[in-house]
């Protein structure tokens, strides 16, 4: 458990994954350290989803290791609250509690599950709201939210349990093309704040700009990797290069 | 006041209608009698069959497999029975089964009255109809939702509380409605153990005054308010859980 930041933050090792016949994820390993961006891109179902909802226990592993901060994922006595409380998610369909407003969304989490006090918690909140340019929607329900508000709600609401690693998946993919870059601006004041982040992405221009390093994926396995610069350039493996010019 | 209670009086003098509980003081304290136990037991068994509801959704959400089948079971028994063998079994079977406790007068009581378990077999009744709404609302409760706050390490009784209950309240509000309307309702059948509540007292009078006809007009009335005012209450409630923008 004594972890050093001189060790990977996340440091998943040969994890497997099935849904009952179905391999899912097949031996992957990749280390994220601190203050580290990897982006993470692949064909729709490669295991991408599964494999980051591994990293906070929504999915369990059948085999391999992964380590947050050192602390063992795949472990039948895992400590979930201790692994939540550092490892922070935003999903795709931002899932925003709906009878809350953004500020109660924002708070809860800290007021219920840190027992935080709940005038700090408010005043945090507030300041998180305005971090993502919220000020003003802080008694707006989500549903009277456009998508890329809802989903920079979302994004304050799990910074609210000041987590060091932050998971994206696929943040972007539901939003109106003209929200979308709000959010992205958003992912990336973060990153530049040094938040260690593990994105999945279908956002080309946007992993090349802010990742450190970029994953691709097909059929649960690691098929390439490297830094943006040399991979979006000279991708070696033909899955790599067919999946990215379909997308480019 | 009082001329409006003889105005009634006047009213059978010349026409024969007879409404005692109107003229006559001793009829008109067991209406009101009648009428406020009608509404204490329905608000009892309205608290304790909406908090049964409760409990059994998130007991029927468990992990072992015997908590799950004894509130299936209870679900079994309590929806596939008459209401009044019910209520039978409770005050006989099980109210005789309870010791006595010694009484004011220095008699033996029973521990429960007739009231009390006219209150706890209607709670259960109208209780395990409460369980399958809620369940039926928390499998509404998208589970993106709840997954959302497991990610930000709410316990399984904090997502219960804060998360699914509420939306699902919202969701099963019309069935709820139905089914506290139908125990307003079936507060009537406490009659048959007794308890003195406004069918019962309407009995009373009309075996003491052969007014059958006006009492069961009366009470038809009486409990058409009744249930109208339950109704007009929860229509309010429903409209003030509306969340802005959802569903
Ligand atoms: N809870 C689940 N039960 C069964 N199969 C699942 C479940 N979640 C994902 N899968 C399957 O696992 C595969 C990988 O899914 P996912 O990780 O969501 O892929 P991606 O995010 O890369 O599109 C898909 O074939 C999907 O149908
Ligand atoms: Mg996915």
């Amino acid at each position: 458990m004594s972890w050093s930041p001189s060790e990977p933050m996340v440091s998943i090792k040969d994890v497997h994954k099935s849904f009952g016949d179905l391999k899912v994820l097949n031996g992957v390993s990749l280390d994220v350290m601190k203050g580290d961006v990897i982006c993470i891109i692949g064909p729709s179902g490669s295991g991408k989803s599964t494999l980051i909802r591994c990293v906070n226990a929504l999915n369990d592993i059948q085999q391999g290791s992964i380590l947050v901060e050192g602390q063992e994922v795949n472990d039948l006595h895992l400590n979930k609250l201790e692994l939540r409380k550092k490892v922070g998610m935003v999903f795709q369909q931002y899932n925003l509690f709906p009878h809350k407003t953004a500020l109660q969304n924002v708070m809860m989490a800290p007021v219920r599950v840190l027992k935080h006090d709940k005038v700090e918690a408010e005043a945090t909140a507030r300041a998180l709201l305005k971090k993502v340019r919220l000020e003003g929607k802080e008694a707006a329900f989500p549903g009277e939210l456009s998508g890329g508000q809802q989903q920079r709600v979302a994004i304050a609401r799990s910074l609210a349990m000041q987590p060091d690693v932050m998971l994206f998946d696929e943040v972007t993919a539901a939003l109106d093309p003209e929200t979308v870059g709000e959010v992205l601006q958003t992912i990336k004041d973060l990153a530049e704040d040094g938040m260690t982040c593990i994105l999945v992405t279908h956002e080309m221009g946007f992993a090349r700009e802010i990742a450190d390093h970029v994953y691709f994926t097909d059929r649960g396995v690691i098929v390439e990797h490297g830094p943006p610069e040399t991979f979006f350039k000279d991708a070696k493996d033909p899955r790599t290069r067919e999946f990215l010019s379909q997308i480019l | 006041m009082e001329f409006f209670f003889d105005w009634f009086r006047v009213l059978y003098d010349e026409t024969g209608i007879n409404l005692p509980f109107l003229y006559d003081s001793y009829d008109r304290n067991r209406m009101v009698n009648g009428f406020l136990t009608t509404i204490w037991l329905s608000l009892v068994c309205l608290f304790f069959s909406v908090i049964i509801g409760v409990i059994g959704a998130w007991l029927q959400g468990s992990s072992f497999k015997w908590t799950r089948r004894i509130v299936n079971g209870y679900i079994q028994i309590f929806r596939n029975t008459p209401p009044l063998v019910q209520l039978y079994f409770f005050y006989f079977a099980i109210g005789t089964l309870l010791p006595k406790v010694e009484n004011d007068w220095g008699g033996q009581s029973p521990l429960l009255g007739s009231f009390a378990w006219a209150a706890i077999s209607l709670s259960f009744f109208a209780g395990a109809f409460n369980v399958e709404i809620f369940r039926s609302g928390i499998e509404a409760v998208p589970k993106s939702t709840v997954e959302a706050a497991e990610a930000l390490g709410f316990s399984k009784l904090m997502i219960y509380r804060d998360i699914t209950l509420p939306l699902a309240f919202r969701v099963v509000l019309p069935a709820l409605n139905n089914n506290l309307v139908n125990l307003v309702k079936t507060t009537t059948l406490a009659y048959a153990i007794a308890v003195p509540e406004m069918l019962y007292e309407a009995n009373q009078i009309w075996s003491d005054n052969v007014n059958v006809t006006e009492m069961m007009i009366f009470l038809l009335l009486a409990y058409f308010a009744l249930v109208g005012v339950l109704v007009s209450g929860m229509n309010r409630w429903e409209r003030a859980m509306k969340i802005p923008g959802y569903g």
